[in-house]
């Protein structure tokens, strides 16, 4: 490809100006987000989000940006659903639907990368960043700045999958590259790389999160929380961010190799001259599937926070969840081998992991049997989030179910690869993880933004989401056994295309739901007088997050608390303790807020742009420019203030917080440099 | 300083001897080797031990691991790293081996 | 009717400040650990590649022909008596001698950037022979194995450099003590992984 020194290979042809499809999306892109920026700088705003938001070091507000991260992603990942769906329910035989193969691949491939990446992962890191904090009686997490850099990051990365939409190519890979194809005498252009750099740059957001959260869960834990007194959210968190510690190294080595191969000629990967392929789904894989227990532990978690809750009774066997937990989280380091058992290893080394796969599926039963036990002869509510979840128990079974089919390698041999593989995947991802992250969601809703979802657009969207999603995947399940395989553009077997159909139909049914979605956020804000949560402890719940008003205060708990026993909220409850707090307050200490997370970001999405484009003096300047923003980090010493007990009192007693994070100078505070 | 009294930290005594073992341990490893005197095979297994055992004192005398109470936390998240690696390790040696005996002949 | 009952110990006065900042102290320092933890993980990834691609060497050359044990003892001995000496580095800071602290991280920045030379020089040589990391699976994976290391010890010195300008501008502080301690963890890491590495690649290439 042909490179100048001050553009690498960038140029204008890398626009899609000849794509009517990718130019209406652009187009209908920037359009949205010129209004949305446009209307922020008419209501003068940009001030309020800068200093509240954007710099903010608060974990209640950064979980709420990744909130709206995951939001967008979502969006855009269901649009690439959409086209998948049209495109395959009306491309058999002679028709060849409207999409041409290069395209279709950069779909399946953008959809899978955002689904799982910059939908799913931004999603529970949000609410576990609001969450898991107030949970565990601390004031915020380990290492506030870090989870800032950590946000910045990822949006950062999320950015570069967008802007590949408009800038060159996104991958044809798949959401996986596996080589060859990914390597560049196949994939010359810049589509592979967007995929590596936003998924690498992205994973050390990650891990650094995972790094803090496991952090802050051990070492501040309110007095007289043991770990087996932990809500089991934070206990299936715990386990996760071990999960993503242990996981994502091996996934930043896989893809760092590849880019060796790509950018400097070397042979990992390559044909011939010593690589060797297989080693690639190895490497991935060791990640790959611990990353979907990472996905899946949080949603177990707020299933049963949200159990419990509406059936009012206490979990059903909380130390068999915390043990099969650990179990799952431990298991899932030993069946990797399963995403390709096709591939080439022999029969002993399929037993074994086939053998592995299946195991997991006990712990998992043990938490399923767990939940149906606190629902008897509980007094349930059907609640929006109690929706999900029973949505969930029974449409994650059936996911569960086929994939201990596909753990026999014998089945798999007929099913991999097929669409039988692709309706599992979907229904334990949507069926468990996303249905899980909805019902967290709108429990933990109020307690965000002080007041609750509506409940009528609630169930709307709820019953449009499992409708829909019945409709869109059980007919795949029938393609499978029928002989269709995945990523197919066009076919030419008429058998198949009346199951496309009810496909796209229950898609649209899906779309109508986030519709709903939508419509319940809008309805929501606009009553939110009526739906206020005055108390904050709107469902009547069992830890402590429910203790403090919705929103908290910024500084979360006025004091500690003093914990005596699992879910010490309710015990407080039950036994008249007081949970709020009451005079004399001391000064607290707090982090202050800092665009320096912000500037980082920014520089992430410079050098990962650059390195994509083999714009080299970009790719040095901004790596010199990070290496600089961290000694000036190093080197501040005004990070942090004292909460004065008069301010902390104030607040308490009603009045407003003026400003979460320090930026501005509150009176009668002194300045205590970090010590 | 308050650090001090919370995590271990070295001594002259135990910085050296630390250094010590590690020096020795070396030149027993690369000494065996470079000689080219005893077989393949027990030069393998015996590089390998050394070089466990130099791993262990280094972990003691330079990053003052043991069995404190104050290092429980340190060594446990070790240990668990530990056989976690093991898993990745052996488990991709198990795969690619067979994956690769299944290839046809390389003609190089 | 229930009296609700604040009890004493339900809400506790919040922590000294000086505790807390000491927690915070010791939370970077385990923090770092656990990220080090992370390093293990990534470093046995390349490992694994390592072990596999060993003999992966494409009509090119073998580590038999290649590696040159006396010279990569000088190394081993220059990371290794860099760790010594960072070892007293941390006596000296725990002890509150600044200069001393500032002469044994300068003794040790100096042993790494010796072991680093001798790395590039090593690499250089192989490049330029037409052995460099584009000529074999083998030389790739040698080549990210050790390079990877490689720069981890460089972003190490460059790390000690700010340290010492710190240590320097600003003398012992708690924050300066907390970070030394991490950076001193990271040293002592990366002198572990060395044995690993001069273990697998060299030792066992030559056999």
């Amino acid at each position: 490809m042909y490179e100048t020194a001050l553009f690498g290979r960038l140029t204008l042809s890398a626009i899609p100006y000849t794509n009517p499809i990718i130019m209406s999306a652009v187009g209908f892109s920037a359009v949205l987000g010129a209004l949305i920026l446009g209307w922020i700088t008419r209501q003068g705003h940009w001030g309020y989000l800068w200093k509240e938001w954007l710099t903010s070091v608060d974990h209640k507000r950064i979980g709420v940006m990744y909130l709206i991260l995951a939001a967008i992603m979502l969006l855009r990942g269901f649009a690439d659903a959409l086209l998948m769906r049209f495109q395959q329910a009306f491309s058999e035989g002679a028709a060849h639907g409207f999409l041409p193969p290069e395209h279709y691949n950069q779909i399946f491939s953008a959809h899978g990368t955002i689904m799982i990446i910059f939908v799913a992962m931004p999603f529970f890191i949000g609410l576990m960043n609001v969450v898991v904090p107030l949970q565990i009686g601390a004031r915020d997490v380990a290492f506030p700045f870090l989870n800032s850099v950590s946000f910045w990051m990822t949006a950062a990365s999320a950015a570069l999958v967008m802007v590949s939409l408009a800038v060159g190519d996104f991958s044809q890979a798949g959401w996986t590259g596996y080589p060859p194809l990914s390597e560049t005498q196949f994939s010359p252009g810049p589509g592979v790389d967007y995929w590596i750099w936003s998924l690498q740059l992205g994973g050390v957001g990650t891990l650094l999160t995972g790094v803090n959260f496991f952090v802050t869960i051990l070492k501040m834990r309110a007095p007289g929380m043991s770990l087996m007194k932990m809500p089991v959210f934070t206990w299936t968190i715990l386990v996760t961010t071990v999960l993503i510690m242990l996981s994502f190294p091996v996934l930043t080595v896989t893809l760092l190799l590849l880019t060796l191969d790509r950018y400097l000629d070397m042979h990992f990967f390559t044909n011939g001259m010593g690589g060797n392929q297989m080693m690639f789904p190895n490497l991935l894989w060791i990640w790959g599937h611990p990353e979907v227990y990472i996905v899946l532990l949080p949603a177990f978690g707020m299933f049963s926070e949200v159990v419990s809750t509406f059936s009012r009774k206490k979990l059903f066997g909380y130390k068999s969840m915390v043990y099969a937990t650990i179990a799952i989280a431990f298991l899932s380091f030993v069946v990797w081998l399963h995403h390709f058992f096709t591939m080439g290893a022999g029969a002993d080394v399929n037993a074994f992991f086939g053998i592995a796969t299946g195991v997991i599926a006990i712990p998992t039963g043990v938490k399923i049997f767990n939940w149906l036990f606190t629902m008897y002869r509980g007094r349930i509510e059907f609640t929006t989030p109690m929706l999900w979840t029973i949505g969930f128990i029974v449409t994650f079974a059936i996911g569960g179910m086929t994939g201990v089919l596909l753990s026999v390698p014998g089945a798999d041999f007929v099913l991999h690869n097929s669409e039988f593989l692709v309706a599992h995947f979907h229904n334990t991802l949507i069926g468990g993880v996303l249905f899980g992250y909805f019902a967290g969601f709108s429990y933990w809703f109020p307690k965000m933004f002080g007041f609750q979802l509506d409940e009528k657009w609630g169930r709307r969207a709820f019953w449009a989401w499992l409708v829909g999603f019945y409709l869109a995947f059980m007919p795949l399940y029938a393609l499978g056994f029928m002989g269709m395989s995945r990523r197919m553009v066009h076919y030419d077997n008429p058998a198949w295309q009346p199951y496309l159909l009810v496909a796209l139909a229950g898609a649209l049914v899906i779309a109508y739901g986030i519709f709903c979605q939508i419509v319940q956020l809008a309805v929501s804000i606009r009553n939110r007088e009526a739906l206020r949560d005055a108390t904050g402890d709107i469902w009547n719940s069992h830890s402590l997050e429910w203790a403090v008003s919705s929103p908290p205060p910024f500084y979360n708990f006025a004091k500690i608390p003093h914990v005596d026993a699992l879910d010490q909220f309710a015990y407080m409850k039950e036994n008249g303790i007081n949970h709020r707090a009451e005079a004399p307050f001391a000064p607290i200490h707090m982090p202050r807020n800092t665009g320096v997370g912000v500037v980082m970001g920014a520089i992430t999405f410079v050098f990962g742009f650059a390195i994509i484009w083999h714009m080299w003096w970009i790719v040095m300047a901004s790596s010199l420019a990070m290496v600089a923003t961290v000694i000036y980090r190093a080197s501040d010493e005004d990070v942090d203030y004292m909460l004065s007990a008069e301010e902390v009192a104030r607040i308490e007693s009603g009045g407003s917080a003026s400003t979460a994070g320090g930026s501005s100078y509150l009176a009668g505070h002194e300045l205590i440099t970090q010590g | 300083m308050q650090i001090d009294q919370t995590h271990s930290h070295g001594s002259y005594r135990g910085n050296t001897i630390g250094f010590i073992i590690s020096l020795l341990l070396t030149l027993a490893s690369f000494g065996m080797v470079m000689s080219g005197k005893l077989p393949v095979s027990i030069s393998l297994t015996a590089i390998v031990i050394l070089a466990i055992l130099q791993l262990i004192a280094q972990m003691h005398f330079f990053l003052h691991l043991d069995s404190s109470p104050s290092q429980r936390w340190n060594v446990m998240v070790l240990i668990y790293t530990l056989i976690i690696i093991v898993f990745i390790v052996t488990g991709t040696l198990w795969i690619m081996y067979n994956t690769n005996i299944r290839m046809m002949p390389m003609l190089h | 009717m229930s009296a609700t009952i604040t009890s004493a110990a339900t809400l506790q006065p919040d922590h000294a400040h000086h505790d807390h900042g000491h927690d915070a102290k010791e939370n970077a320092v385990f923090g770092f650990w656990v990220y080090l933890m992370t390093d293990c993980i990534l470093f046995a990834s390349l490992f694994a590649t390592y072990a596999v691609m060993r003999h992966s060497y494409a009509g090119g050359p073998t580590g038999n022909e290649l590696f040159d044990l006396r010279y990569v003892f000088v190394e081993t001995m220059f990371l290794l008596f860099s760790s010594f000496s960072n070892g007293f580095a941390m006596i000296s800071l725990h002890r509150g001698a600044r200069s001393a602290t500032l002469k044994w991280l300068l003794l040790t920045a100096l042993l790494g950037l010796g072991f680093v030379g001798m790395e590039v020089h090593e690499f250089r040589h192989l490049v330029m022979e037409g052995n460099g990391p584009d000529r074999s699976g083998f030389l790739s994976a040698f080549f990210s194995l050790v390079g990877t290391h490689g720069a981890h010890v460089s972003v190490g010195l460059i790390w000690m450099s700010v340290m010492m300008w710190q240590l320097f501008a600003k003398g012992i502080t708690p924050a300066i003590t907390s970070r030394l301690l991490r950076l001193s963890l990271f040293w002592h890491f990366l002198d572990i992984v060395w044995i690993v590495v001069f273990t697998v690649v060299y030792l066992m290439g030559v056999l």
